[in-house]
């Protein structure tokens, strides 16, 4: 019983150095990655740094202002102006859909002598139209 | 192998020889005890030995990780993945949208080992031709004279860089630079102030402020503990922007030699356009003036709206009602005598182009026409003490408290002593000098329902605190008279539909150095606020030596001058605010929302 013991923990050890030694290259090379990375994050902010100066400079009052002047015939960019503020109120309701007229419309009564709107026939076609598709 | 204690061959040998058993008995037992002493002691010198061996290997573990650490280069534990900071020098600087005002570029600076150079002659050439700035001659000598070091730009631009790599001189190094970046150029040029380098050392430099917010805070910037994290200040871009155009304009326009505008928000006492003309770039700070009969403000460095200190006029007047209605001395409506000229011991006193306002001015009035014996009068009833005590409260006797370098100081000239002329002059804004940022920051004080809040070039969060000055109801009543200015008074050009400005204008002759005023150099100066019924913002417009000569005559007063301009700058920068412009409603128009 007892060599098989020592076997077994002589075998034991060795895949414990094996398991050790990988383990420390793994690390080392973690070690190693991470530097790159630490140096990678370093260059990029220093390029996001620039890229943000570079923003702001080519987005400078000045420029914008020229710009707007230079494309003015495609923007038609203004300065903003009192006058550009608006209500809800004017904004316009859409306008409602007259549904396409499919079949014959029979119409009956008389016509009187009051002058209808062409608003009113097109609301009373509506009325019609919505009836029959019901 | 175990002694038995009394063999049994021996102790009957002993019995036949008749000697006593016993004494075999004791012997043996007297050996088996030594054996067991003798056992014991080893073992116990063993487990000494053993714990001794225990103790050292641990203070030996310990001892040479201490000399370890003490002999090792100290460093950063590598597997310690963090956000990995790199931390920019010195802080950004933002408006209050977070759009950048000032960053940091990477660059390098050029110096050169005379001693390795191959061709000094031809390099130094060379180097001229790319940089113009640089005497071939001079550069030659500094290569030739036998110093081994050389300074020979601070920074360089990527394509200048490789002009010079391919110059191919071993001699020529770069050394790594961060330097400072106003992307905007001219832009609030006056608030950001500049910067230089500090301590030059050949792998970095030290960027320190020289002026404005980058000297003023040079500490917070520079701080460390804050690195990376933007600075915020107050001031808007597009309004800024704006404002400068306006100002710009308006000074082509009327001919004059400089102007400043502030606009400030009243509730928070934010700033958020602090405009000085003319400007320069932070980028490449001009050399300030060093002449001395040169005037401060001849230099575009020199920033009108905080460093220059200028009798601002008739825009006083409003102080002296507002106190005299707090003291309730007078109401808007009462009589004041305003009969011109005034003569107050040897002096006189008269209004503007000889007119004559009286005998008798209702307090409105006086502000509306701006009867400057109308204001004498009340000054009077007020007294110079109280006078004094009152400007004090809204902060004309001491230097602004706002962010910036120059502003320490710009200290208000203040007569010393403060007889009865002086309270006459001062309520017209004669006599004391004070920037055009104290008019604006007291102003403020009216617009904001008497409360006298600090101005401040940083983005506020929460509730400014301030001090009454003045009650809810003077306030109130002090800006419908301004209103009146702008709607039937001086300031008639002012007015923009929509926005119910209200303001006072104020002309003041610029004094000579030598004494006395000058008949036809003035400075003209419009303090207004928007919207009058419920102000949000104070706009300072102050223009040096502007002239409206459109007309057969002439004219610099401040209604045809600095009114206008700042008219037009409210007219831009509301709308850019988000102000919507409200429908100012008559005595018979009212509209109604029936008709849908």
């Amino acid at each position: 019983m007892r060599p098989v013991l020592y076997v077994l923990t002589f075998l034991g050890l060795i895949a414990l150095g094996f398991w050790a030694y990988r383990e420390n290259y793994a690390t080392q090379s973690a070690l190693r990655e991470v530097r790159g990375l630490q140096s990678e994050i370093a260059n990029l902010r220093e390029a996001l740094s620039v890229q943000r100066a570079e923003w702001a400079y080519l987005n400078r009052p000045d420029r914008l202002r020229e710009l707007s002047t230079l494309n003015f015939d495609r923007l038609g960019l203004l300065p903003m102006e009192p006058e550009q503020f608006g209500a809800a109120a004017q904004v316009a309701y859409p306008v409602p859909e007259i549904p396409a007229i499919t079949g014959p419309v029979d119409a009956m009564g008389q016509i009187s002598a009051v002058e209808d709107t062409a608003a009113d026939q097109a609301e009373a076609i509506v009325a019609q139209t919505g009836q029959e598709g019901l | 192998m175990r002694t038995p204690l009394r063999p049994l061959a021996r102790i009957l040998n002993a019995r036949a020889k008749g000697e006593n058993p016993d004494l075999i008995e004791r012997e043996n037992l007297a050996r088996r005890h030594e054996a067991m002493g003798e056992r014991n002691q080893t073992r116990a010198a063993a487990r000494l030995g053993l714990l001794a061996a225990a103790f050292g290997a641990f203070y030996l573990t310990i001892g040479v990780r201490m000399g370890h650490l003490a002999a090792s280069e100290p460093m950063e534990p590598v597997a310690s993945a963090r956000g990995a900071e790199i931390v920019a020098q010195r802080a950004d600087i933002t408006d209050r949208n977070g759009r950048i005002l000032a960053t940091n570029m990477t660059t390098h600076a050029l110096y050169a080992h005379p001693k390795d150079m191959v061709d000094p002659k031809g390099t130094a050439q060379k180097l001229a031709a790319i940089f113009p700035e640089l005497d071939a001659a001079a550069l030659e000598r500094r290569f030739t004279d036998g110093r081994s070091f050389v300074w020979i730009r601070k920074v360089l631009s990527p394509e200048q860089l490789q002009l010079v790599h391919e110059i191919g001189d071993p001699g020529l190094l770069f050394g790594p630079r961060e330097m400072r970046l106003y992307p905007n150029g001219t832009l609030a040029a006056h608030v950001l102030g500049g910067y230089a380098f500090g301590a030059e050392g050949v792998h970095s430099a030290e960027v320190i402020g020289t002026a404005g917010v980058e000297k003023a805070l040079d500490v917070r910037l520079r701080d460390p503990a804050q690195g990376g994290e933007p600075l915020t200040l107050s001031l808007d871009l597009t309004v800024q922007a704006t404002v400068e155009e306006v100002l710009g304009a308006g000074i082509t326009m009327l001919n004059a030699r400089g102007g400043a505008a502030i606009l400030m928000d009243v509730r928070s006492g934010e700033i958020l356009a602090l405009a000085s003309a003319p400007t320069f770039d932070p980028n490449d700070r001009p050399v300030p003036l060093v002449s001395r009969d040169a005037e401060p403000s001849d230099s575009p460095l020199f920033n009108r709206a905080v460093q220059g200190l200028y009798e601002l006029g008739s825009t006083f007047k409003i102080f002296a009602v507002a106190q005299a209605m707090q003291l309730g001395l007078v109401n808007p409506q009462t009589m004041v005598d305003a009969n011109a000229p005034m003569i107050w011991g040897k002096h006189k006193i008269k209004e503007f182009e000889g007119h004559n306002y009286g005998p008798l001015l209702s307090v409105t009035d006086v502000i509306a026409k701006s009867s400057n014996v109308g204001t004498a009068h009340i000054a009077l009833m007020i007294g110079g003490l109280r006078q004094q005590a009152f400007l004090k409260s809204l902060g004309f006797f001491e230097p602004t408290p706002i962010e910036l370098v120059e502003a320490p100081g710009a200290r208000p000239l203040i007569p010393k002593k403060w007889p009865d002329i002086v309270t006459i002059t001062t309520s017209y804004g004669h006599g004391m000098s004070a920037s055009p940022l104290h008019l604006a920051t007291a102003y403020a004080a009216i617009a904001n329902g008497g409360i006298y809040v600090k101005p401040t070039l940083l983005k506020q969060t929460g509730q400014a605190q301030g001090t009454r000055v003045m009650s809810e109801e003077v306030a109130a009543d002090s800006r419908r008279m301004l209103r009146r200015v702008v709607t039937d008074g001086t300031a008639s050009l002012g007015d923009v539909p929509g926005y119910e400005v209200a303001g006072k204008t104020g002309t003041a002759d610029k004094p000579k150095k030598t004494g006395g005023y000058y008949k036809d150099k003035v400075i003209n100066t419009f303090a207004s606020m928007f919207p009058a019924s419920n102000p949000r913002y104070v706009l300072i417009v102050t223009l040096d030596e502007a002239v409206d000569s459109s007309g057969p005559k002439p004219k610099r007063t401040a209604g045809w001058t600095s009114v206008p301009v700042a008219a037009e700058m409210i007219r831009r920068v509301a709308p850019i605010l988000g102000l919507r412009p409200q429908l100012e409603l008559g005595d018979e128009t009212t509209l109604t929302a029936a008709n849908n």
